[in-house]
């Protein structure tokens, strides 16, 4: 695919600059026609500033691109889907309240007599997803398809409106190994038909299997474009680092767990989690595994109080415990990092120094400030113990990148002494390096004793820092490992035990 | 703290020097001030009385837009609270027992525009509205229609005396202004209530109490308002139902905006909004003495409003942070460098 000389989009010294901080440095990238691109590095190496200077979401400071041999200017991300750049982000980026034919059609709808022809609209819809390998009914609304149908109806629509080149966003990040596998059969009959893909993605295992080539970079400056045929993972990772990468696997030894920290017996909420009995002691890491929609967000809001159980009891530490609010788990030191970062954890606008210790400035009330030297020092021991990278303890938070985002959110509650700390997809969407220092975290302030309750969709990770692992399905738990029984395989074991029965 | 908040309203000091500037160019005697019989009179003595209404309105106000709220109703609150003093003075009770009747009236309001927005989550905008609507009535209702006039001294003086050759106005807002001021900046509250305009769902998942929040900042926009109603009634003499406030809750909104506070909630500050009240009130004055149509108000008024918002927008912004960084050494500048050295640079 590489015997094409002509590239379909040429970008060169692409130049974006932030106050404080060069996003991205001088930047060059090649997309040939038929080819998978992967775009690798790590949270804050500058992807997702690229992309949106491409696709005009972000003036930039400096660069030209050329799609066709022809030099574009993209505004907007209107402008550059006209010219031929359609973009697919992770979360899917449709109206969830209309029909999948309307969302394909949406502005463009077929007409008839000035009316909307609804009839053409269907078959030319089926058609077109016909071409992608599913038979859905486009008259259905899209909210009553998985986020992975979804995901390659808004694909479909990308390409119907562009059709040169399509940037895939994380398009994986909140699937299942199967609908990975259906979203890369897409991919390649895309490819097939002569369309040039960016694919960005934490999952390298994914980028070797479908990528063709990879352009890496670290800190807003590309170190390099490889051929992924020709390169280890190792190259890459060590690319993407700048350094060598410790192997982040290591056998836990089963220790003793302390008391019983929290006892839970058929605590459950309607609708949301089947009732369920749990014990989490102190110095216990208990995983909690599971596929999408399993009920794993759910037993951690319920536990925090984000979304109240209504039945089972709760004890704290031998004495009973309800909690109806978040402020009331807080004050027990309980805290819980939510899953999704964006809108349920950090406040964007607000520095990192005060989202460090906006929970603990919360709990102490309105009318006992913390003093500057006390919030100074917090903000500042936090930072170094969780090596998070950022230019001024004024940054606001939305400037870090999601690793750092995550490592502030977790200062924020290690800030607050929690004696139980949920949390729910810790590592989500951050890089490498990120990913095996909140491992190692956990793994520290379990030793110092601190009970934990941690959410994972990843199962190497689980059985990596567990002492405990309870399985969900179908917001149900559905079975429990311990000590040497926990493995990545007894995992999918117990999630699969659940399935036969109902063959 | 002082240097930062310098820092902040810088934006705001320049366009008001620079009105006031031409205010001098036009008219030269616009910054002369006076004694008569111990009260100082000048045109910028009168911008800071007549400014009193607008300024105390927009300490309220730039709470609740830092919430990411707005509330319609402090106009409305005016009239209702203008009403409960002039009707508890002329039922003969002391002058003091007539304005905690007017704050308690205005308390009122502040609540129930608070619950609705914080308890049954109706939309600040719409929430807000029902009040303004119906607050005139009420306060039409308790002036049975007619000017509610008096003359008790002890209330008049709160319009039209003076303290220290100081009108009373002028005391009563920067008072107020440096109360809430200083207890929002000391305590936690400005933090809580930033977070909680930014992201309201984090701020309550981070354990803040957002609902109680909510209800503390309509309720404070409502007893500023009450005391703005009070000034103007006792300078008029009188609780004017009809026009008492009315359309102050824009000039309120406008000043909380010229003063750079996002009206999608988050960073705020209560100086920026007060000069900008004094922005809006400078113009008012220009535009009476030179004599032009007051039609011409209004009109001269949004000209300047829409220039100072161009200049604040972010995209503007970023030109001129374009612009400085490539006038500057080096190919990209650098962070501002943080608070502490800076006051350290000052110290020799």
């Amino acid at each position: 695919m590489q015997s094409d000389p002509k590239p379909v989009l040429h970008a060169t010294g692409i130049s974006k600059f932030f106050p404080g901080v060069i996003a991205l440095d001088d930047v060059e990238l090649q997309l040939y026609p038929g080819e998978v691109h992967a775009l690798l590095g790590e949270n804050g190496a500058g992807k997702s500033t690229l992309i949106k200077c491409l696709t005009g979401a972000y003036p930039r400071d400096a660069g030209v691109i050329m799609l066709d041999g022809a030099e574009i200017n993209p505004k907007d991300p209107l402008s550059s889907q006209a010219a031929g750049i359609g973009t697919v982000y992770q979360e899917v980026n449709l109206l969830s309240n209309l029909s999948v034919a309307e969302n394909l059609f949406l502005g463009r709808q077929p007409r008839r007599f000035g009316m909307i022809d609804q009839r053409r609209m269907l078959r030319d819809s089926k058609d077109i997803l016909a071409q992608y390998g599913l038979s859905i009914d486009p008259a259905q609304l899209l909210s009553s398809y998985s986020i992975a149908i979804q995901q390659i109806v808004a694909i479909a629509r990308a390409v119907e409106l562009s059709g040169k080149v399509l940037i895939l966003d994380e398009p994986t990040a909140s699937l299942d190994r199967e609908e990975v596998e259906l979203m890369f059969s897409v991919i390649r009959r895309l490819t097939a038909r002569g369309l040039a893909v960016v694919f960005i993605t934490h999952f390298l295992d994914q980028v070797l299997a479908i990528c063709d080539r990879a352009t890496i970079l670290r800190n807003g400056c590309v170190v390099g474009t490889r051929k992924l045929a020709e390169v280890t993972q190792t190259e890459i990772v060590t690319l993407m680092l700048g350094r060598q990468l410790e192997a982040a696997t290591h056998h836990h030894e089963r220790r003793e767990t302390g008391d019983v920290l929290l006892s839970l017996r058929g605590f459950g909420k309607r609708g949301a989690i089947e009732p369920f009995d749990l014990d989490i002691h102190t110095g216990e890491v208990v995983g909690m595994a599971g596929l999408l929609g399993s009920g794993r967000t759910e037993t951690c809001n319920a536990i925090f109080g984000a979304q109240p159980a209504d039945q089972g009891e709760a004890r704290l530490r031998g004495s009973p415990l309800r909690i109806s609010t978040p402020r009331e788990a807080i004050r027990n030191r309980i805290a819980l990092c939510p899953e999704d970062r964006k809108t349920e954890g950090i406040v964007g606008d607000l520095s990192v120094r005060e989202n460090i210790i906006l929970s603990l400035q919360a709990r102490q009330g309105w009318y006992r400030p913390l003093p500057r030297a006390k919030i100074e020092e917090i903000a500042q021991s936090y930072v170094k113990a969780l090596d998070i990278r950022l230019a001024n303890l004024d940054t606001p938070i939305r400037l870090l990148s999601g690793g750092n985002q995550q490592k502030a959110l977790l200062a924020r509650w290690l800030a607050t002494e929690p004696q139980l700390l949920i949390l729910d997809e810790p590592t989500r969407g951050i890089d490498v390096g990120a990913h095996a220092e909140i491992i190692a975290l956990i793994e520290r302030l379990r030793t110092q004793g601190m009970a934990l309750l941690v959410a994972s969709s990843e199962m190497e990770e689980l059985v990596a820092y567990s002492t405990k692992i309870v399985v969900l399905r179908d917001r149900r738990q559905v079975g429990a490992l311990t000590g040497d029984d926990i493995s990545p395989n007894a995992i999918i074991r117990a999630i699969a035990a659940e399935e036969e029965p109902r063959a | 703290m002082i240097r930062s908040t310098l820092r902040r309203v810088t934006p705001q000091l320049i366009i008001l020097a620079l009105i006031l500037a031409l205010n001098m160019v036009m008219f030269p005697g616009f910054f002369h001030v006076e004694v008569h019989n111990g009260r100082l009179f000048g045109n910028l003595i009168d911008v800071l009385n007549r400014g009193a209404p607008v300024a105390l309105l927009s300490v309220g106000m730039t709470l609740v837009i830092a919430t990411r709220g707005i509330d319609l109703s402090v106009g409305a609150v005016m009239a209702i609270s203008g009403a409960v003093a002039a009707s508890v003075i002329t039922g003969g009770a002391s002058w003091i027992v007539a304005v905690l009747a007017a704050l308690g009236a205005g308390a009122l309001c502040g609540l129930w525009n608070g619950v609705l927005v914080a308890v049954l989550r109706i939309q600040p905008i719409v929430a807000t509205l029902v009040l303004m609507v119906a607050g005139r009535g009420i306060a039409q209702l308790l002036t049975e229609g007619a000017i509610l006039t008096f003359n008790d001294p002890g209330l008049v003086r709160l319009g039209g005396g003076t303290i220290l050759s100081l009108p009373t106005p002028i005391w009563i807002w920067i008072g107020v202004a440096a109360l809430v001021g200083l207890v929002v900046r000391r305590s936690a509250l400005g933090l809580l209530i930033e977070a909680t305009g930014i992201n309201e769902r984090s701020a309550r998942l981070a354990g803040i109490n957002a609902r109680v929040l909510l209800i503390a900042v309509y309720l404070v926009a409502g007893l500023c308002a009450a005391l703005a109603g009070v000034v103007v009634a006792a300078d008029i003499r009188g609780a004017d139902a009809n026009n008492a406030g009315l359309w102050m809750e824009l000039d309120a909104i406008l000043a909380v905006v010229i003063g750079g506070t996002s009206l999608l909630g988050g960073r705020f500050s209560i100086t920026a909004s007060l000069l900008g009240a004094l922005i809006i009130q400078s113009v008012n004055s220009a535009i009476l003495m030179s004599g032009m149509a007051v039609e011409f108000n209004l009109v001269i008024k949004a000209v300047i409003i829409i220039t100072i918002l161009v200049i604040q927008s972010p995209r503007v912004r970023h030109w001129i942070y374009l612009l400085r960084a490539s006038s500057g050494p080096g190919p990209m500048p650098r962070q501002p460098a943080s608070r502490t050295p800076k006051i350290e640079e000052g110290r020799p």
